[in-house]
């Protein structure tokens, strides 16, 4: 299960509606072993694609390495489908790359309505699992 | 003195879990092919038909290695390697 605050989950969908149409990306950092996202970090996507996302790798470098000076790990990584659902595609589960994170999409196919899920992405394997989101 | 080389979590199973692992070689190609001696499993992770694997990023120092020279980057001892796989993705 992903416990995350309202607050971050508004980050992550603003972002995603900001980048619309292209395909938005980010991670929420929080203390390694915590499973707390806490700290909200923006990614470039490097592609500025609508199906298709990808760090920038000295984006990457730079954030991968201030969370090691903080004893932090990728708690959340984050990425929004623009015109599917938010359900990772056979793009997302073989570059996932991080099995302690928890991976959340949000589709923004729909104006209105916000889809936002998350799975564990293990060796090819998807697992979607309970939000719960706190104050 | 050696070169550090830093792992990610997902290719700690061929380090026995070390975050960090050391090597020589005058290019990285030499580096890498000196690691999978104590290492074996892990250059097919990192290199594919000759050259790096498309998503997985590898910095010499602070640089990405793409831009400097791929295999051939020249490194030498104090230089510290950092793999980290690309994250990536989307609905394509």
């Amino acid at each position: 299960m992903l416990t995350i605050s309202q607050a971050l989950v508004d980050k992550i969908v603003a972002h995603a509606r900001a980048d619309h149409p292209d395909e938005a990306c980010g991670v929420i950092a929080g203390p390694i072993g915590s499973d707390r996202p806490e700290r909200f970090i923006a990614m470039q996507n490097a592609e500025r694609s609508p199906t298709f996302y990808r760090f920038d790798s000295m984006e990457q470098l730079r954030v991968w390495r201030e969370m090691d000076d903080r004893d932090e790990e990728p708690v959340v990584i984050y990425h929004s489908h623009t015109a599917t659902e938010a359900y990772p595609s056979r793009t997302d589960i073989s570059y996932a790359s991080e099995p302690n994170a928890h991976y959340v999409l949000v589709s923004t196919r729909d104006e209105n309505e916000v889809e936002f899920r998350s799975y564990r992405i293990v060796d090819g394997v998807v697992t979607e699992e309970e939000v719960e989101v706190v104050k | 003195m050696a070169i550090e080389v830093r792992i990610p979590t997902i290719l700690r199973s061929y380090t026995d879990g070390a975050k960090a692992v050391e090597g020589k070689g005058a290019t990285l190609e030499e580096l890498i092919g000196d690691l999978e001696a104590r290492h074996p499993g892990l250059k097919d992770r990192l290199v594919e038909k000759g050259a790096l694997r498309r998503f997985v990023n590898v910095y010499l120092n602070d640089e990405d290695v793409r831009f400097l020279g791929g295999l051939e980057t020249p490194v030498a001892d104090g230089d510290t390697v950092t793999v980290l796989p690309a994250v990536a993705g989307g609905a394509a």
